[in-house]
């Protein structure tokens, strides 16, 4: 029964065949984009004319001061927000033209904060990740016998660290254990664009380096990843390319040592900044100037 | 450049973390909850059917089912055979669809909501469906024959449920104190209108059908009332259980559940249909019978854990096997009188209520 009572009346494929998943991406190809962006919130236009690429084989940093507007741009690539103006595009095609279960299978999604109304347990929260794959015709019988929901579950949860607490409630974990459960269902999702806001806003050091350097495998798999930082020092340690947003538009985009540079940040922060290289190893070190 | 460019070795696990899978008891709670939940069941129907004003042995009953359905058995004298098919067994299968019903809205209702403390009779979707069953009743319309009051309450539960759905949301999240005035306002208008209706009404016949009606009572059940609810209830319970796995997609709230794929709208509005639905035809008949969709979908998920591939059937069937052993409580503690099934449910029910509210209070650290 291909096409069974349960689809029609859940609409998984009235008269279509379920989500086609997207096909594998080459470093480089672009696989969301804005352009001349617009967004309003309420009163306030919060975007106003914003150009920024998220290509395959890359980390993107969105960096830039409270209120710059980080976050309204990842959540109008995610497709929560519409454009006021500007057209955003995720693999090519408009985002307002995707289905949610299409949409899906292209791009997760990390919210600032996770809330669950109900006392699911750590290893169900990540295996909801695995939620759009359920209908994919091919699901269990993928050629490559690591790329099951258990394996993705699985692997999702070792690399954040959250194994050891899989049978407990979400809701008993502290806010850096929450954090992190939430990155695993997210990486458990398997989709080629990564958006995080703030995934390290709840972290301690450790945990912050993890999630970064989770980003950069990702991204050397193949995936492009979009993320929102606070911390300069990570951005510029791990991203491929950051944009400094100031006042809804772009202030710079680059690689971290060519957009990282005293004067601009300084100026964009409204704080005196200073960067320079760590005696070391050369890495590229940020510091407000104080005193 | 970046730090892993140039150390590729990786950082020491932060400890051998052996994959520890789901406890087991919580695996298996649902094989064991369903197993004694039918158990409870089968029990309960001849238990039912025998006891009463005229009591007929268990085993006459089963044996007289039997009979019907063709496994051997024998018929009973006329006058049992007549009081277990005309009156008990009508009121038996009311009282079946009628829990089922209600517990499955509970549990749909709390994850459209994504609160616990939502429920038909808490949130006034009850009273609200309760107010096109009173009109339809006072005015004495039958222009739909024998469904025109489960209509009637359909429209009015969907109505009152699009009305709390909106008023209550903002920011794609309820707030339990919201929620819970919105019910106030929602209840004390609806009964109001009842009051209107009553006062209005064209005779004292329907005044006193009305107001035993309020009550909350499966007395005087009969196979077309049955008739009248079953096609309510059976769409809502076939239909609710094919959208479990996408509610707990929405219990991470209404946009990461986008991102997974689960279009949110659709979900909700599909949703409430079967919800308005389910509260029609538990009010339909019997009145407004509170705080099983509360208790029961509760109580499962200490038990069984929150997911509602479980819990979506399993509250319907719950409310099944409470719903009965109320009823047949309701007519048998106080004989040869009988007390008001609502009364019953809300003597047990409220305290529970109020005993959640305490709960959710303290876990959140005030109203706010």
């Amino acid at each position: 029964m291909k096409t069974g009572l349960r689809d029609v009346l859940t609409g998984w494929r009235f008269g279509a065949a379920g989500p086609t998943p997207p096909p594998p991406s080459a470093p480089g190809d672009v696989l969301a984009e804005a352009e001349g962006l617009r967004v309003r919130l309420g009163s306030r236009e919060v975007l106003r004319g914003v150009d920024v690429v998220a290509r395959a084989g890359e980390v993107l940093a969105l960096v830039g001061p409270n209120g710059a507007g980080k976050s309204t741009l990842l959540g109008a690539l995610a497709a929560d927000l519409p454009a006021d103006g500007g057209v955003v595009r995720v693999h090519g095609r408009p985002v307002d033209e995707w289905s949610a279960p299409e949409l899906a299978l292209r791009r997760a999604v990390l919210p600032q904060s996770t809330a669950l109304s109900f006392p699911f347990t750590v290893e169900e929260v990540v295996r909801m990740g695995r939620a759009p794959w359920a209908r994919q015709p091919g699901a269990y019988e993928a050629e490559d016998p690591g790329d099951t929901d258990d394996a993705a579950v699985a692997e999702a949860m070792a690399v954040t660290e959250v194994t050891g607490f899989a049978a407990r409630p979400f809701s008993a974990l502290s806010g850096g254990e929450r954090a992190r459960v939430a990155l695993a269902r997210v990486l458990a999702q398997r989709a080629p664009l990564l958006m995080l806001d703030e995934p390290t806003a709840a972290l301690d050091l450790r945990h912050q380096e993890l999630v970064l350097r989770v980003c950069r495998e990702r991204a050397r798999a193949g995936d492009a990843v979009v993320v929102v930082l606070h911390d300069l020092g990570l951005a510029a340690a791990y991203a491929d390319r950051v944009a400094i947003l100031r006042d809804g538009l772009i202030a710079a985009d680059g690689p971290p040592a060519e957009v990282f540079e005293g004067g601009l940040l300084s100026e964009v922060y409204r704080q005196p900044v200073e960067v320079f290289p760590h005696p070391r190893t050369g890495d590229v070190l940020i510091t407000p100037k104080r005193g | 450049m970046t730090v892993l460019e140039k150390s590729a070795e990786p950082m020491e696990p932060e400890r051998a973390d052996a994959p520890r899978p789901t406890t087991p008891r919580r695996r298996r709670a649902p094989y064991l909850l369903t197993t004694g939940l039918v158990v409870a069941l089968l029990l309960l129907i001849p238990v039912a059917g025998g006891l009463g004003a005229y009591p007929i042995p268990t085993g006459d009953v089963i044996s007289s089912v039997a009979h019907r359905i063709g496994l051997g058995g024998a018929e009973l004298e006329r006058v049992p055979e007549s009081v277990l098919w005309n009156v008990r067994f009508p009121r038996i299968v009311l009282a079946l669809l009628i829990g089922a019903s209600l517990g499955c809205a509970g549990a749909l209702m709390q994850g459209i909501f994504g609160n616990p403390l939502a429920e038909p009779s808490v949130i006034g979707v009850s009273l609200g469906a309760a107010v096109g069953a009173v009109a339809a009743i006072a005015f004495g319309l039958t222009f739909l024959g024998n469904w025109t009051v489960s209509v009637f309450a359909f429209v009015a539960g969907l109505i009152t449920v699009f009305v709390v759905y909106g008023m209550s949301r903002s920011g794609g999240r309820t707030e339990v104190v919201t929620l819970i005035l919105t019910g106030i306002a929602v209840n004390a208008f609806a009964g109001a209108t009842i009051g209107l209706f009553i006062f209005l009404a064209e005779d004292t016949a329907a005044v006193n059908q009305i107001t035993f009606w309020q009550l909350g009572s499966l007395a005087q059940s009969t196979w077309p009332k049955v008739l009248a609810v079953l096609p309510c209830a059976l769409l809502g319970l076939a239909i609710a259980p094919f959208y479990a796995r996408k509610l707990d997609l929405l219990a991470l709230g209404e946009r990461p559940a986008r991102h997974l794929g689960v279009d949110v709208e659709r979900l909700r509005v599909v949703l409430i249909l079967v919800v308005a639905l389910l509260t029609a035809a538990a009010v339909s008949v019997s009145g407004v019978i509170g705080f099983i969709g509360l208790v029961i979908p509760h109580l499962l998920r200490m038990a069984a854990g929150p997911g509602h591939r479980f819990l979506i059937p399993g509250s319907a069937l719950g409310g099944a096997v409470v719903l009965l052993a109320a009823d047949l409580a309701a007519r048998t503690i106080v004989e040869p009188a009988e007390l008001p099934l609502g009364v019953l449910t809300a003597l047990i029910g409220s305290p529970f209520f109020f005993w959640l509210l305490r709960r959710t209070r303290r876990k959140q650290g005030g109203w706010a």
